[in-house]
């Protein structure tokens, strides 16, 4: 009896061993996730930080400069040049989006039978690479063999075809519009779901009470989508910010260095002049960057509410 | 009492009327919405299936006089041949799929069901790239993939890719663990499972869906990939199929053949397309897994 009752001796040391072989086999579980990481990536991260303090050439010997390639990024014209149009790109291709997105949530939110074949639809651009898109969006835009063109002249509202990604404006335009189709989907599935967390009985309370459909979307639907928003807006912000693909396809970064990312001046610097330190350290500043964007956002659409 | 009803029944005929009506409109804007949708993916494909010489008529024509595979057998001259870029694309997509599978479900498996000394904190360390984007560090990955010989190699790429992938596998993998109940494993304890059995022989197949929803992903975002191929895959006959059709368009290889093109656009998309529509449902349990719930 006592000895079920209160363990013996070598019964406990065998509890106490198993639960050490238990922590044993959990961390070598993790274990091969864990070094990929640290190597791969903790260590690459530590690396960028310690070549943004040297001239670090392709070939050749690093030299340690200490802080001179930020001095170096602080006066760079180009690279601040880009920031600022990378944050006009943003601006003008967020709202779209969202607009578009919240317009499209709603459609696919609604009860009609077969809706699901239209959200599905709606998403097919987000499955296909950004790269492959811009290549496609090229031709569409193209002044000779392009469709939009074509349309437009065949529409009679051009009398000359369109040379869309030459000019800054006309390329930014296009753009916003290839990726507005590209991603759309993406922030109405995320926008979709906020709306299908909210519970019926608020909308239910709301109609008894007599509120109009767009009394019920109003003060009740987007004050609730609060986080989704700020979730969505943090995560498409953030793919604004790191744009290349589409300016390095569909640009090149032209006319004139005029539609160069932050992104494409990192690579410019790194991998065609092969300036790796000063792209490294034009890496830490965008990262920089990054981070206080994200806890801006965040804060700023801080949500209290529950429900 | 009889002209009440008779107006009621007036008033909710009236409702229903405008009830269908809103309806209809709904229907004919999504549809025209879904054509707007469509609309550049099937254009592409249908110019892919033109004749080289009707895919570069200026101005464009609308629908093609004959159908035909001219601009594939065209698309195959350049480089090494379309089949070497599509092996490359498949190859790393698939080595990607795999690694991060594994790595993904061993510590899913690790964080969810172990108490270990630190392992909120090397949770946390796996998250945290999901917070740095990876644009950030290919300068250094650059290094050390030709310090170790890995540059310009599809193995190597797919290193990169599973990197790249693992903090939304391992989250993902994790929280489909965690919905398993304890019980099961319980009971396959004390039919006296070991911890690796449990895992093959058990859980395996109860967290399939989370394994498919990782491996969709995986395989999408390798095969879709451009700025780390492009860095890392200098020479051509090692080029994914973005990197190839990007040559194609650059003129590298004389001018450019829009019809071509387009059938590499075709090649390219197509996968991604089907892959998603029969695997819709592990796709978008990803988005709300990984995204709403983070």
């Amino acid at each position: 009896m006592a000895a079920v009752s209160t363990p013996t001796k070598a019964a406990r040391r065998r509890m106490g061993t198993l639960s050490q072989r238990r922590m044993v086999a959990g961390f070598l579980f993790v274990l091969p996730a864990v070094l990929f990481t640290v190597a791969m990536f903790i260590f690459p991260l530590l690396m960028t930080g310690w070549m943004s303090l040297h001239n670090w050439p392709l070939l050749g010997q690093a030299t340690f400069l200490g802080i001179q390639n930020y001095v170096q990024m602080v006066q760079d014209r180009q690279f601040w040049a880009s920031l600022w149009f990378t944050t006009q790109y943003t601006l003008l291709v967020t709202p779209p989006i969202f607009i578009l997105a919240f317009l499209l949530a709603l459609l696919v939110n609604s009860a009609l039978r077969g809706i699901g074949i239209f959200r599905t639809i709606y998403f097919i651009p987000v499955v296909i690479g950004l790269g492959t898109s811009s290549l496609l969006w090229v031709w569409l835009l193209n002044d000779r063999v392009g469709i939009f063109n074509g349309i437009l002249l065949d529409l009679g509202w051009i009398q000359q075809p369109v040379i869309w990604l030459v000019d800054k404006n006309l390329a930014m335009t296009a753009i916003v519009v290839s990726i507005v189709w590209k991603t759309v989907g993406f922030s109405m599935i995320l926008l979709l779901a906020g709306m299908q967390a909210v519970p019926d009985e608020l909308y239910q309370a709301a109609e008894v009470d007599g509120a109009s459909y767009w009394q019920r979307l109003w003060y009740i639907l987007l004050p609730l989508l609060r986080s989704t928003f700020a979730l969505a807006l943090v995560l498409s912000v953030i793919g604004s910010y790191l744009a290349f693909d589409q300016f390095y396809i569909m640009t090149r970064g032209g006319p004139q260095n005029q539609t160069i990312t932050a992104v494409y001046w990192i690579f410019n610097n790194s991998f065609t002049y092969y300036k790796l330190g000063y792209g490294a350290a034009l890496s830490i500043g965008l990262l920089a960057i990054l981070g206080l964007l994200s806890v801006l956002q965040l804060r700023v659409l801080r949500d209290d509410t529950t429900y | 009492m009889n002209t009440a009803l008779k107006s009621t029944t007036i008033r909710s005929s009236a409702v229903q009327l405008r009830r269908r009506a809103g309806w209809t409109v709904l229907y004919v804007v999504g549809v025209v919405l879904a054509a707007l949708f469509l609309f550049p993916i099937f254009w592409s494909t249908l110019t892919s299936l033109k004749s080289p010489a009707e895919a570069s008529a200026v101005p464009p024509t609308y629908l093609p006089s004959v159908l035909t595979f001219e601009n594939y057998v065209k698309l195959n001259q350049y480089g090494a041949g379309i089949a070497r870029y599509i092996f490359n694309s498949a190859g790393v997509a698939l080595l990607t799929v795999l690694g991060t599978v594994v790595l993904s479900t061993l510590a899913g498996y690790g964080f969810s069901r172990f108490r270990f000394p630190a392992s909120n904190l090397l949770f946390l360390m796996l998250l945290a790239a999901l917070m740095i984007p990876f644009q950030s560090i290919l300068t250094p990955l650059f290094l050390l993939m030709s310090a170790v010989k890995l540059q310009n190699s599809l193995p190597g790429l797919a290193l990169v890719y599973i990197t790249f992938q693992l903090p939304f596998g391992v989250f993902m993998m994790r929280n489909t663990f965690d919905v398993v109940p304890r019980e099961i494993e319980e009971a396959a304890l004390l039919d006296g499972c070991s911890t690796w059995q449990m895992l093959t022989r058990v859980m395996l197949v109860l967290v399939r869906p989370g394994i498919i929803t990782v491996a969709v992903y995986a395989f999408l975002n390798s095969w879709n990939e451009f700025l780390a191929a492009l860095i890392l895959m200098t020479q051509e006959v090692n080029f994914t199929l973005p990197i190839l059709l990007t040559s194609v368009r650059s003129g590298y290889y004389g001018a450019i053949d829009w019809g071509a093109l387009q059938a590499g656009i075709t090649v390219t998309i197509l996968p991604c397309i089907v892959l998603f529509l029969f695997l819709q449902r592990y796709y978008m349990q990803g988005l709300m897994g990984g995204a709403v719930k983070g």
